[in-house]
């Protein structure tokens, strides 16, 4: 990696706005988010906080702003293949697996690897292939599961699923949607350590509306409101602000 | 060895369907050839003509269960590659015929005489070429797919708008073809052919050979296909119908995958086009209809969609079925088909190839069932059982 990198932030968004019929999802909005770091998202509903995420994916062009990826790569010239391969990995609000797959074909699938379709009809499962997935399995706990079909999964283990698929991509940023909607406490409090775990090599920024989680996790915290940024900082401080009290606590 | 190796990389009942058509392209052209009229195991040679078609139909179903069993795809179009295909090879057929026409130009094709055409159309040439006849057979449904493939995967046409849009592909190739100006026969389409490769279509080794051309190339699309739908791109084919989104997060390019198939498809459909038009021995702008793209999704719904096996079952077991009815009781067939494919779509998701696995399952699950008491049985008498009595 250049020094030049080093010093830009992973992830910058300014002013970025973008509206779907008059409504304005996202005004003006910016963001830095640095390498290694963890960032969580909250926000009431309609803040804006999935569209970000559809903004950095390349799902959703935003009308005007910018946001670039590793300091020079400009994310709103990319479709979601592109920016999936320049190295942001992101898990959907809803489980998205591949449900007629097993677990282990599902890892294979998201294993990082040239992508294109001859490669991908003649490419061969080395030995370092099934150590990687191995590696996952027991990072994510399904090493039991292995051979059972995705759809066979309760709803916290697809999510569990979702994030290690994510994790076989190798990506430089994972962009993780509510993680443990629907999740047991017991599973909640696996899913923060596993986060944790993971912020150690990466950058990670998750979207949550379950205040426990994000105490666990113990990372700095944007609140986001009407499509913009209202408050940053640790958790407390964000929590002591009065418009965030106002807009999203205090309901 | 060879079977060895075939059952590992194809599995069993993949390898014995390799098997059994490579068996028939050799044993039912001899039954017919060989074997005197009078022996019971004689082929008739009326019969074999109509097997290589349900053979043809077959590899038609084989191509359609490729991007819709396996891309979810409904192409409601398929036909159209078939039938260019049969165009193809039919353009060859009458190339042939030379100066034996009814009008006797070397050149000219009779319809193009009666049109009173003065020159070959220049699409017309290099026809008089076996292998340039083959190359087309491929590369024009091929060639059409991808431009057709390019665009709508692109832009990201899926589900009920892409079969509405095959749909209508075919349907306006069938309007083209039906013009007398296209320089395609017209109404009439091409017919009367003489020879292939200098053997007379009218000949019983030819028929012969044409069978067994059909049953080896389905053995061979076949090996293709479960080739392709066994390795890691046909995994994410299959992803592709659980959850498009997540393929295309993970970094694949959906549009490429799908293109890949698509094009492969047709061009499968083109050559099974290619050996139809021999064995009928007419192809007409009838062949473009939508209502034969429809029959083909009956065919691999019946026979099992997404199995590869189960669309060669059903377009065997569909098109055999409309030889007998339509004969025996002609104003019931299409009531049958209707009922037939309202019937599986109710109680067999998964076709005749579905039902087979399930009562296979069934069967292992009531074998183990059975075993497991058997362990468990001798021990405590059920009747001793405090649990068992209440």
């Amino acid at each position: 990696m250049s020094t030049m990198q080093e010093n830009q932030p992973l992830l910058y968004l300014d002013g970025v706005s973008v509206s779907f019929d008059g409504f304005k999802a996202i005004n003006n909005l910016s963001l830095v988010v640095d390498h290694g770091e963890m960032r969580a998202i909250i926000g009431p509903n309609g803040a804006g906080k999935t569209t970000m995420m559809d903004i950095i994916t390349g799902k959703t062009r935003p009308d005007t702003g910018e946001v670039f990826f590793e300091g020079e790569k400009d994310l709103t010239q990319l479709d979601e293949t592109q920016i999936a391969n320049l190295g942001i990995g992101r898990k959907f609000q809803k489980p998205t697996v591949f449900e007629g797959h097993s677990v282990y074909d599902n890892l294979v699938l998201a294993l990082k690897g040239d992508r294109g379709v001859f490669a991908t009809l003649f490419s061969r499962f080395s030995a370092k292939d099934r150590e990687r997935i191995e590696e996952i399995l027991a990072t994510i706990r399904l090493q039991s599961r292995a051979q059972t079909l995705a759809a066979d999964l309760s709803h916290g283990q697809k999510q569990w699923l979702e994030i290690g698929m994510l994790l076989a991509q190798d990506p430089k940023l994972l962009l993780v949607d509510e993680p443990v909607a629907g999740m047991t406490d017991a599973e909640t409090e696996e899913t923060a350590k596993l986060l944790r775990r993971i912020a150690k090599t990466r950058s990670v920024v998750v979207v949550e509306h379950d205040m426990g989680f994000i105490r666990d996790l113990g990372v700095k915290v944007t609140c986001l409101a009407e499509g913009s940024v209202l408050a940053e900082g640790s958790l407390d401080h964000v929590s002591a602000d009065e418009r965030v009290i106002l807009s999203y606590l205090g309901r | 060895m060879i079977t060895a190796k075939l059952l590992s990389r194809f599995g069993l009942s993949a390898s014995a369907l390799i098997v059994a058509l490579l068996a028939i392209a050799i044993l039912f052209p001899l039954a017919n050839l060989a074997l005197p009229p009078e022996n019971p195991l004689h082929v008739p040679s009326h019969l074999l003509p109509l097997l290589g078609k349900y053979l043809c139909y077959a590899m038609l179903a084989l191509a359609l269960d490729l991007v819709w069993g396996y891309c979810g795809i409904l192409s409601l179009g398929h036909g159209a590659f078939f039938a260019l295909g049969g165009y193809a090879m039919g353009m060859y057929l009458m190339r042939q015929i030379g100066p034996r026409g009814v009008y006797a130009d070397p050149i000219l094709p009779d319809f193009m005489v009666f049109l009173n055409w003065q020159e070959l159309p220049w699409f017309w040439y290099g026809f008089d070429q076996f292998w340039f006849a083959c190359l087309m057979v491929l590369l024009v449904p091929g060639a059409l797919a991808f431009v057709f493939g390019w665009f709508a995967f692109r832009s990201r046409v899926t589900g009920v708008y892409l079969s509405i849009i095959t749909q209508a592909l075919t349907y306006a190739l069938l309007l083209a073809f039906f013009r007398n100006d296209m320089g395609f026969g017209g109404n009439n389409g091409l017919t009367d052919f003489k020879e292939i490769l200098g053997f007379s279509l009218q000949a019983d080794s030819t028929r012969a050979a044409l069978f067994a051309a059909s049953a080896i190339m389905l053995a061979l699309t076949f090996a293709l296909c479960r080739a392709i739908t066994l390795s890691k791109l046909g995994k994410v084919m299959q992803a592709l119908t659980n959850a498009e989104n997540r393929v295309r997060f993970i970094g694949y390019r959906v549009e490429h995958v799908k293109l890949f198939a698509f094009t492969l498809s047709a061009m499968i459909a083109g050559i099974a086009g290619a050996l139809y038009v021999p064995q009928v021995g007419i192809i007409n702008p009838g062949e473009f209809a939508p209502a034969n793209s429809i029959e083909v999704v009956i065919w691999t719904a019946v026979g099992g969609r997404g199995t590869l096996l189960g669309p060669i079952f059903g377009a065997l077991l569909v098109n055999g079925g409309k030889s007998y009815f339509t004969a025996a009781f002609p104003e019931v067939w299409l009531f049958a088909l209707g009922a037939l494919f309202i019937a599986v779509t109710l109680f067999l998701p998964k076709g005749i190839v579905g039902l087979v696995t399930q009562l296979q399952e069934r069967f292992a699950a009531r074998k183990a069932a059975a075993k497991r008491q058997k362990q468990t049985a001798p021990p405590a008498k059920p009747a001793l059982n405090p649990e068992a009595a209440e």
